[in-house]
């Protein structure tokens, strides 16, 4: 306990570090999810770009790279990390390869979500001379977003489970937290303080997510 | 000109997968609606109604033929310039397709909004089409606040909001209940009376046909087998099909099933009067046989108004002796057309 008492300043970086690594993958992935997930749902057969070769090549991409445990990604992909960011360790890199990996498991997500949308409500859109740009921020993403939002707060625990392992290229966070001062050194108490802290974030990002589906679906 | 030609138009679906045949949904349909006309489209589910509708306003795309859409061929046009003739061309649907995200008043605005027409303008015009559905007091009510009858006001509202010229409906009853089918139906023709607006109907109920259609198409299997004035595809039916739907709303002639039945109750003599139109006096007809002293019981049939002209069989046992009879019917064969039936 006392030992915990005197790793509270480096167990606030730790909860920051966290924080910021999520957001900032939150918001990339997110992003690069969505762009991904509509490119998905837009080029497939019968849909309003269809594109068989672009849905081939994206549907191959994120089958391809959504099964690889994130461990060994982060590994894989360290080269890449290391052209963008500049460097192959550190939470830059870390956000990168988290944004990556998120982008193609939160495609899939955003995927199946927009096919919850009735294609009769695109046929409308359509049939009142709407164009694709309009359809997509008109129709499909208001009519998909109580389901969207529920996605997006179901891959922010996967952002957080991530973002543990970034202690290994040299990343901050609660997960390295835990295993430095925790595991390694044989006291428990500074493990399950960090598992606190991690459970009580993603309870309240999950009621957060929650109710704001809830707002979207008026229910 | 006709409003909307179409020449000889075909529809091939490719494969759905390797080695399956490709479906031919419209088989070198020619058709022309008038301005003005409320024109029924009726056959069976899978003979292409939805595909015909879904061509004139290029949700698909033909793969053959012309379709002439006020003067312009819109086979040739690109998808930039269909959006613009798309905003001529309102369409209402089966299953509403309303936004759920949005408002009742939201819904109807969106065209607008396609349209590029300004905020106030918007609102003005919104609030003068809920006003015309009736749907008023719902203008901030969500889609799924609703019933079925109104979901399709809206959409109606929605259709008419860019003004258009026609208004495409593909099963826009089927989903409702009699009553609610019969109120859509009205508001669909004053929509048409009121506003000018030209229908295309799409439906497999020949009752709504009877309705409001003014002229009809009977496809089957991808093509039109039988069309013209409702009242002569009525009362006249070429094609087998046309006659089964025909018989879905009209009692007309008795099956040889139905006959066998009404032999083992009357031995007398049977037959079966034609009314069709006001060219026949029934007055004059049961006049004849009153006169004649042949009493006579109606035991099969119906009148229907079509378009707003009588229509109907009625078949009549006769119960007189012979030549009594023989007299009066060839009396009235001068007034219709008279089927004894043995
Ligand atoms: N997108 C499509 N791809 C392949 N085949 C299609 C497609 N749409 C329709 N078809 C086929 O075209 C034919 C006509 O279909 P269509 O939907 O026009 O019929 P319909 O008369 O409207 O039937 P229903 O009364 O059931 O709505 C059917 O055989 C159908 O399977
Ligand atoms: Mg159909």
């Amino acid at each position: 306990m006392d030992a915990l008492i005197d790793l509270l300043p480096e167990l606030w970086t730790a909860t920051y570090e966290t924080l910021y690594i999520v957001a900032m993958t939150l918001f990339f992935g997110g992003l690069g999810g969505l762009l991904v997930g509509l490119g998905l749902y837009l080029t497939r057969a019968g849909s309003i770009l269809e594109n068989k070769p672009l849905f081939f090549v994206l549907n191959l991409l994120v089958n391809f790279i959504r099964p690889i445990p994130f461990i060994i990604f982060l590994a894989a992909a360290q080269p890449l990390a290391r052209a963008v960011t500049g460097s192959g360790i550190g939470n830059n890199a870390i956000i990168f390869t988290i944004a990556l990996a998120a982008s193609f498991a939160m495609a899939r997500i955003v995927e199946q979500n927009l096919l919850t949308v009735t294609p009769g409500v695109i046929d409308a859109a359509r049939s009142v001379g709407a164009g694709p740009i309009r359809i997509i921020f008109t129709v499909l993403l208001p009519e998909a977003l109580g389901p969207l939002i529920l996605g997006y707060t179901f891959i922010f625990v996967a952002l957080v489970d991530m973002s543990a392992v970034a202690g290994y290229v040299g990343g901050g966070g609660l997960g390295n937290f835990a295993l430095l001062y925790g595991y390694r050194q044989f006291n428990p108490i500074v493990t399950w303080a960090a598992v606190l802290l991690i459970i009580v974030l993603v309870q309240f990002v999950q009621f957060f997510g929650n109710y704001l589906a809830r707002k979207a679906l008026r229910r | 000109m006709a409003l909307v030609s179409l020449r000889n138009v075909s529809k091939v679906y490719p494969p759905a997968s390797k080695g399956a045949p490709s479906v031919t949904a419209i088989d070198s349909v020619s058709l022309d609606v008038e301005a003005g006309d409320i024109y029924g489209i009726i056959g069976y589910s899978g003979a292409g109604k939805s595909t015909l509708v879904r061509l004139v306003n290029a949700l698909e795309h033909s793969t053959s033929g012309e379709i002439i859409v006020d003067g312009q061929d819109i086979a040739v046009l690109s998808e930039r310039e269909l959006r613009k003739v798309r905003l001529g061309i309102g369409m209402i649907f089966q299953q509403f397709n309303l936004l759920g995200s949005r408002t009742v008043a939201r819904n109807v605005a969106y065209p607008l909004e396609v349209a590029g027409h300004p905020k106030e303008q918007r609102t003005a015009r919104v609030a003068e089409l809920l006003d015309f559905v009736g749907l008023a007091d719902k203008a901030g009510s969500f889609p799924d606040q609703l019933s079925g009858g109104q979901k399709q006001r809206v959409g109606i509202a929605r259709a008419l909001a860019t003004q258009p010229s026609i208004l495409l409906a593909d099963e826009a009853t089927s989903a409702l209940d009699p009553e609610t089918t019969h109120e859509v139906l009205a508001l669909l023709k004053r929509v048409n009376v009121e506003f000018g607006v030209t229908i295309i109907v799409i439906t497999h109920e020949m009752d709504v046909i009877q309705t409001i259609a003014t002229k009809v198409a009977v496809m089957d299997q991808g093509r039109v087998i039988e069309r013209g004035p409702v009242f002569d595809v009525f009362s006249n039916p070429q094609a087998a099909a046309s006659a089964r739907f025909v018989s879905t709303v009209v009692k007309g002639v008795p099956s040889a099933a139905e006959l066998a039945v009404l032999r083992e109750r009357h031995t007398g003599r049977i037959v079966t009067l034609a009314f069709r139109d006001s060219a026949v006096d029934q007055t004059a007809v049961f006049g004849e046989l009153s006169r004649a002293g042949v009493a006579f019981e109606v035991v099969y049939g119906g009148i229907n108004e079509i378009q707003g002209r009588p229509f109907g069989h009625l078949t009549l046992a006769l119960s007189g002796v012979d030549p009594v009879i023989d007299q009066v019917l060839a009396h009235i064969r001068t007034l219709t057309t008279v089927t004894e039936v043995r």
